[in-house]
């Protein structure tokens, strides 16, 4: 037990950098493996907190610059929103809804 | 010096990484995986994740059937240190309009004959399993409660890791760009990295399969189309089954995690391997989940994403040889590659090795297009 077993990466999937350093030692190249291997930045805030975290920790162990290691794709939402509110959406102007 | 291998499969997804574990396990030496990205980076990471028996033919039937089999018992049988997170919560199929119903009749005897345990319920019983179920129009539904669940990036990592114990070099981020053919036969792999040579090639490329064929001279008749998911922030359980409806095109389920994930295939899609998003998805499914599952309204969608279907013209698996010699198929499998995987890996890999699949799969090869011997399977998103 030391730090890194304490040290809080992504927030809202409760991962330590223990965890973020295991996957990039079993192979993990990028942030998607990461990602998709931990669950890292799947959570509500869709990796605000953890990307620029992990990609420093990948930049240094993968001898990287920063600005080389792939970001994610952005994808929407930019927050969390509900379905119900999605449902109401109106379609482009003139378009009917299609099934 | 010339690299070699016997065998090269191009594609990372779990139908490559499964078809390579099973030949390492059946003695082959020297099998390759190549990867343009990383594992599980196409259509296998990008799915729905669901896994059901409840089909049309007697095909799916019985490769998804065999295929639950095995999943039930992957973790041991690949030794995974992590779990693949098989959960068995069954499949409920809705049915709002007659000629839906009764091809799920039909499919109910076929299953049956099959040994899937699925069952015809009255609108009222389906809300016993799903009580946030709107049963407005609905004429009753099917069941099955072996089908389920399972974690495409930990069931890819599984076969990966177990392929890779067995001596199966895996190369990611490794782009093929030519295929060597000599004289009706396979010769070799060019890669962005150099030459391999191998006498035998398994296109297992998903959504980019129809460009590795054309490679090999050889023409496919599958296509690729985009489809969408959204996920939602992880609440209580709420939802046992996976929900599925065929005339509305959308599927939704709550995984082990808490989220939920639903899914809708719409005929106007992209029909290209492009992997963006667009706000009509969100609202459509947004429209049609609330309308079946009422409450889910309330849940916050957190992420939307895409992947393709490599679709067949009869939404079946070629699998088999086709072109030139050494040249293998394993594409095509039109959203439903994932759930298939374990038999598909198996079934292959005998044939590769000239032995007896477990699967009778000799129906799914190339050849039927051209003997119109299609077998449809009317019961797909």
């Amino acid at each position: 037990m030391d730090d890194r077993d304490t040290t809080i990466i992504c927030r809202c999937e409760d991962l330590t950098l223990r965890d973020v350093q295991r996957a990039i030692d079993s192979g993990c190249k990028t942030l998607d493996e990461i990602k998709r291997l931990t669950r890292c930045g799947m959570g509500p805030c869709q990796g605000r907190t953890c990307r620029p975290l992990v990609s420093a920790q990948l930049s240094r162990v993968l001898k990287m610059h920063p600005s080389e290691i792939t970001m994610t794709r952005f994808r929407p939402p930019t927050k969390p929103i509900k379905l119900k509110a999605l449902a109401l959406l109106k379609t482009e102007a003139g378009d009917e809804d299609h099934d | 010096m010339t690299e070699r291998a016997q065998i090269v499969i191009i594609g990372g997804g779990v139908i490559g990484c499964a078809i390579a574990y099973n030949l390492a396990l059946s003695g082959a030496d020297d099998v390759m995986i190549l990867e343009q990205s990383y594992l599980a980076s196409g259509s296998t990471g990008r799915c729905g994740a669901g896994v059901r028996q409840q089909w049309g033919t007697r095909m799916n039937c019985i490769l998804s059937r065999e295929s639950v089999r095995r999943f039930e018992t992957l973790n041991d049988t690949l030794d995974y240190p992590g779990d693949i997170e098989f959960k068995q919560r069954g499949y409920l199929m809705v049915a709002h309009s007659q000629k839906e119903w009764d091809q799920f009749q039909e499919n109910l005897k076929l299953q049956n004959e099959l040994g899937i345990p699925s069952q015809a319920l009255s609108p009222q019983e389906a809300t016993e399993i799903v009580p946030i179920l709107n049963t407005e129009g609905l004429l009753g539904a099917t069941f099955c409660p072996t089908d389920g669940h399972c974690n495409p990036f930990y069931v890819t990592d599984a076969y990966a890791q177990a392929a890779r114990r067995l001596g199966v070099q895996i190369r990611t981020q490794c782009q093929v760009t030519g295929i060597d053919v000599k004289q009706g036969k396979i010769r070799g792999v060019q890669t962005e990295d150099g030459y391999i040579s191998t006498p035998i090639v398994i296109n297992a490329a998903g959504a980019f399969s129809q460009h590795v064929a054309v490679m090999a001279e050889v023409e496919i008749p599958v296509y690729s189309e985009r489809h969408q998911i959204l996920a939602t922030e992880p609440v209580a359980p709420t939802l046992d089954p996976m929900v599925i409806s065929l005339s509305r095109h959308i599927y939704c389920q709550q995984v082990p995690h808490g989220s939920f994930l639903m899914g809708l295939g719409d005929p106007d899609e992209l029909k290209s391997t492009d992997t963006g998003h667009s706000w009509q998805f969100l609202h459509n499914i947004a429209r049609h989940v609330t309308e079946l599952l009422p409450p889910l309204g309330e849940l916050r969608m957190v992420r939307q994403w895409s992947g393709s279907y490599n679709i067949s013209p009869d939404s079946q698996p070629i699998l088999g040889k086709g072109g030139p010699e050494g040249f293998f198929l394993a594409c095509g499998f039109s959203g439903h590659g994932f759930m298939i995987a374990p038999v598909v890996g198996e079934a292959l890999a005998a044939l590769v090795l000239g032995e007896e699949p477990p699967v009778r799969i000799s129906q799914l090869d190339l050849g039927r297009f051209a003997r119109g011997d299609l077998i449809r399977e009317p019961s797909v998103v």
